[in-house]
């Protein structure tokens, strides 16, 4: 597949929690390529099935990436321009100056207004605007504003993806489509090789705000065994290297409460066989993840995490390695293809 | 002494293996059942004393978490230093000078701190965050701290218990106590209904095992066990302790969590004043227990909190009244033997 | 419905608490309902069946009130208290209390410890009950209070405490009055806990799980003096919600409420809360997902002593409920 490609049609789709229908269709026709069928849940998640070669009943893993982005919501319209907010975690901070997309009757492109140096007090320029204190500028009268658009419309960040040097890429909602792409990679793979379990491919709706999708597409799916794939902090400038991990130095293998330790070292097994570079990135409490609610759904998921390095979360420049995405994909394949029985038996803790 | 075995096991959330197999084997001559889930919960049953007579049994779950909050290593500075972040709430200030036990291996390691004379200023009044602590094991280089103490390994508080009088100390008493009262109750006669013992996981990161652990055993009303602040130390005003030493087995009624269910707690009352146990109310308010998962698993599960008040809880020493331990064990066993379904009936 | 509303807003029902005002809204459902059922946590679910053909509906609207729990009674029988629910210090110096067994309270605060321009927080207030020590006090650590305020009708306004959300339970149960036999099972829900841990409604959710729900519940305005932006106002019609700060309402949901307002020639506003939430978010959670929205009434003041509601947007709201129970739900 052409991974830069599929990513680009991944980033540049719209797809606020809640509202993921476009990246819902997308979704969509990317599974299906390597999938024996594909499911939209009740809440909106997409899975896409492989069945496994195993003899009925077949047991089941799942893989939750999460498709929904962060976003903006009009709550008022003055002279014109629209007032804001946020939907899930948007930084107020990269607002200034942002192209934007107003998805009202029609789909208006406008432009988060700042105004120019020349008239700003010198200390205002040391203040961030918080989202009540910026408005979207959709360039037309007020009577026809008022006629396009209501409170609660919802506003789409506005950003062509590209390649930067280095093999990485940017754009917007790379948390937490790459990963998402990642699953894709991972059903590609699969189909050319052997699996006796049935793969659940699930691309889940409404994790920036409640985990929705990831909570009740466990409930529904009740897999015996799953692993969450999303993004985690990339070395960056700004940020000590206490908190970050490598770029382009392979998926981040979560290690914590949230994971089942003997899924940890299936993957890190995998992965040492596969030669390929991986990380272990400990988390002494939430992950903050689709992990967190797939673990405690039913009578309780083995989960694990994996993670794809990315630098400038939540901003409209998120910038992943493809070589990451790959191997992310690929990982997940591999292990995959060696679960059996057996393994189940691992899961349960001993007391004799 | 199960309490002192139990306060010395190493237990930090995610890593409970030790004290699960210690409770495994204190309890298995004395329950029906005993089975673990994939998260890591022990399930004990002890089944009625005569088979019930109601076409579904009722049934009734306690649960204590074996988890203790610790340390997360995450990870090697050059010099040899581990650097970590808690797993579980734990206040920055008692970690300095302190000695813990890092990995499977128990490697003793000390988190030190720069000493007085070297201070300037203002500095000696400034709290020193986690962020800039390190464990020292006595490596002296980034290759050979990675090879001895794993990303991701935990550590607690090296501890030992010790009874002092009709006290005692240790660490872990949170919630330790808690399960040393379950496996006491376990050890003891049948009930009239089927007890669904849970020595549940992860309580401290966030009530991951018992969310799990009601949603297998589907109970008619529940009971947790706890080891619980008890904050009596001298203070300029007049306001609550929280929970006192020597006052007996403390009961919740409402906290950050959950409210507990007002026939259970009148049942617990009406045991206690019967037989002349000492008991209290805990300060309502404050903290948290399993019951927050517990009461709204599925339909709704009617629970109530009973705990052991433990001075200095979520540092590396406690102090709990063996008294308090004994008495909790007494009105548990007592209510129990009296709880029907007839309590859960409402006027 | 102003004495229903009346009835409900002065009755006695902090969070955990709620025996008073079931009994008092069994009471008024009672007659009304094929069956009536309390679950294992206290809420109240009335079920009013359809001709069959139709879906599964849970409305649902919370019985709690927001209040305080004594904590401690000090040695001159001043009592300490934690708060049930979200309390605003504000509103609380020299307000009153009244707990389940009648008695009366004061809210001081701690003169010493005030510093001017600054308010306190919860712990530097007290309730004194009139009591001369510790022994004599008529409340113990655990007994809850509600605020004490009278209902007061403004002719199209309405003040009361406890319009959050007594004033939805009365509008649940006069939708339930005028409601024909329509073609949805619809279960009429009086939850508890809401105010505290929103334990009430998704346990009631998971035990009926219903194709559909709606929370009704109060919501802020932006229509007073200097008041953050919010484009909610009182006499504005009933709010739908898109988004608050705890959950996105269903966007089919959302839809459907608009399109049988708009054909029922209905007033309604959009609504976008940045800071609250409801039932709502815990009903959606619940086994594979509940499409979850929210019918809002708007209400200033909320939190305090005198909640202020517009009685029209009242009327709308079970006018608006009863347009979409009466017709088909595609969502």
């Amino acid at each position: 597949m052409d991974l830069s490609a599929l990513l680009k049609r991944l980033s540049e789709a719209h797809g606020i929690s809640a509202y993921e229908a476009p990246v819902r269709e997308i979704v969509r026709e990317e599974f299906a390529q390597h999938s024996h069928e594909v499911r939209v849940t009740k809440m909106g998640s997409v899975v896409g099935v492989r069945h496994g070669s195993g003899a009925a009943p077949r047991r089941k893993v799942m893989l939750s990436a999460h498709m929904d982005e962060i976003g903006l919501m009009v709550t008022g319209i003055e002279k014109g321009f629209l007032r804001i907010t946020k939907v899930a975690g948007s930084d107020a901070r990269v607002m200034l100056g942002q192209e934007v997309v107003v998805h009202g009757k029609r789909e208006l492109p406008g432009v988060v207004g700042s105004r120019p140096p020349h008239v700003l007090p010198p200390e205002e320029r040391d203040r961030v605007l918080p989202f009540d204190q910026l408005f979207v500028d959709v360039g037309l009268p007020e009577t026809q504003v008022r006629r396009l658009v209501r409170v609660g419309d919802l506003i789409s960040i506005r950003r062509a993806a590209f390649e930067l040097k280095g093999g990485l890429f940017c754009g917007k909602a790379l948390d937490d489509r790459a990963s998402v792409a990642a699953v894709a990679v991972c059903l590609e793979t699969l189909a050319a090789s052997q699996h006796k379990w049935d793969v659940l491919g699930v691309a889940s709706v409404q994790e920036e705000t409640t985990f929705l999708g990831a909570a009740t597409s466990a409930h529904g799916l009740q897999p015996d065994v799953a692993i969450a794939i999303d993004v985690t902090f990339g070395e960056q400038n700004g940020v000590s290297d206490t908190r970050t991990v490598g770029m382009g130095k392979g998926p981040a293998i979560g290690i914590g409460p949230n994971f089942h330790p003997e899924l940890v070292k299936a993957l890190v097994d995998t992965a040492s066989k596969l030669e390929m570079p991986y990380q272990i990135e400990p988390r002494p409490g939430a992950s903050g993840t689709d992990a967190w609610p797939i673990q405690v759904a039913r009578d309780g998921i083995p989960t694990a995490l994996l993670s794809i390095p990315l630098r400038y979360m939540h901003t409209p420049v998120e910038t992943v390695s493809l070589r990451d995405i790959e191997r992310t994909g690929k990982l997940m394949a591999a292990f995959i293809a060696h679960l059996d029985d057996e393994f189940v038996k691992t899961l349960t803790f001993a007391i004799d | 002494m199960i309490l002192q075995q139990l306060s010395e096991a190493l237990g930090v959330s995610g890593n409970e293996d030790a004290v699960r197999k210690i409770i495994a084997d204190a309890v298995r001559d004395h329950v029906d059942e005993l089975r673990t889930d994939t998260i890591g919960n022990l399930f004990a049953v002890k089944k009625a004393q005569a088979a019930q007579g109601a076409k579904r049994a009722f049934k009734v779950m306690l649960a204590a978490h074996m988890d203790e909050v610790g340390l997360m290593i995450t990870g090697h500075d050059g010099n040899g230093g581990l650097r970590f972040q808690p797993v579980g709430t734990i206040d920055d200030r008692v970690l300095l000078g302190k000695v813990l036990l890092v990995g499977p291996d128990k490697i003793p390691g000390v988190i030190g701190v720069k000493p007085v004379h070297l201070l300037k200023g203002d500095e000696g009044k400034q709290v020193v965050k986690i962020d800039d602590m390190r464990i020292d094991i006595g490596a002296s280089s980034k290759e050979e701290a990675e090879g001895l103490v794993k990303l991701g390994q935990v550590a607690a508080f090296s501890t030992r218990y010790n009874k002092v009088g009709r006290t005692a100390t240790g660490k872990a008493f949170d919630d330790r106590a808690g399960c040393a009262v379950l496996v006491e109750l376990l050890r003891g006669a049948r009930f009239p209904f089927d007890l669904h013992a849970v020595f549940t996981v992860q309580e401290e990161v966030g009530l991951r095992g018992a969310h799990v652990a009601t949603s297998a055993v589907e109970p008619d009303c529940a009971f947790v066990l706890e080891g619980t602040i008890c904050d009596d130390l001298p203070k300029d005003k007049d306001i609550s302790p929280t929970t006192e030493l020597g006052k007996g087995p403390a009961i919740s009624l409402m906290d950050r969590s959950a409210f507990a269910d007002r026939r259970l707690v009148d049942h617990l009352i009406a045991t206690a004043e019967k037989l002349g146990i000492p008991y209290q109310f805990k300060q309502p308010g404050i903290g948290g227990t399993d019951a927050g998962t517990i009461t709204r698993s599925k339909a709704g599960v009617p629970t109530a909190p009973v705990s052991v008040p433990c001075r200095y809880i979520h540092s590396p020493v406690s102090r709990l009244s063996l008294d308090d331990f004994e008495n909790t064990v007494r009105l548990m066993r007592e209510s129990l033997k009296r709880l029907t379904p007839d309590v859960l009936k409402r006027s | 419905m102003k004495d229903l509303i009346k009835k409900l807003t002065e009755a006695y029902g902090p969070s955990g608490y709620e025996h008073s005002i079931r009994q008092i809204i069994r009471d008024e459902v009672r007659g009304y309902a094929d069956e009536i059922r309390t679950n294992a946590l206290g809420s109240l679910i009335a079920l009013k069946r359809g001709k069959g053909k139709g879906k599964k509906v849970m409305l649902a609207a919370h019985m709690d009130e927001i209040g305080v729990m004594v904590t401690y009674i000090d040695e001159k029988g001043f009592c300490r208290f934690a708060s049930i629910g979200g309390l605003y210090p504000l509103t609380l110096l020299g307000g009153r209390v009244v707990f389940g067994n009648g008695t009366v309270g004061v809210i001081g605060m701690e003169e010493k410890h005030f510093e001017r321009g600054k308010t306190p927080p919860l712990d530097q207030f007290y309730i004194d009950v009139g009591a001369k020590d510790k022994a004599s006090c008529p409340v113990k650590v655990g007994d809850a209070a509600g605020f004490s305020r009278p209902f007061e009708d403004l002719g199209d306004r309405l003040v009361a405490k406890t319009m959050d959300d007594r004033v939805a339970c009365a509008i649940l149960i006069e939708t339930l009055r005028k409601l024909r036999r329509c073609a949805h099972d619809v279960y009429f829900v009086f939850t508890v806990q809401e105010e505290a841990t929103l334990a009430g409604a998704g346990t009631s959710a998971y035990g009926i799980n219903p194709d559909m729900a709606l929370a009704v519940d109060v919501t802020d305005t932006g229509d007073t003096p200097e008041s953050n932006h919010m484009a909610v106002a009182l006499g504005g019609g009933p709010a739908i919600k898109v988004q608050d700060s705890g959950m996105v309402a269903h966007a089919g949901v959302k839809e459907l409420l608009v399109r049988r307002a708009e054909e029922a020639k209905l007033q309604y506003q959009l609504e976008v809360l940045t800071a609250g939430t409801t039932d709502a978010m815990a009903i959606q959670m619940v086994r594979e997902g509940i499409p979850t929205g929210c019918l809002s009434i708007p209400c200033r003041y909320i939190h305090s002593p005198s909640e202020m509601v517009d009685y029209g947007d009242v009327q709308n709201s079970v006018k608006l409920l009863l347009a979409i129970l009466s017709k088909s739900i595609e969502l």
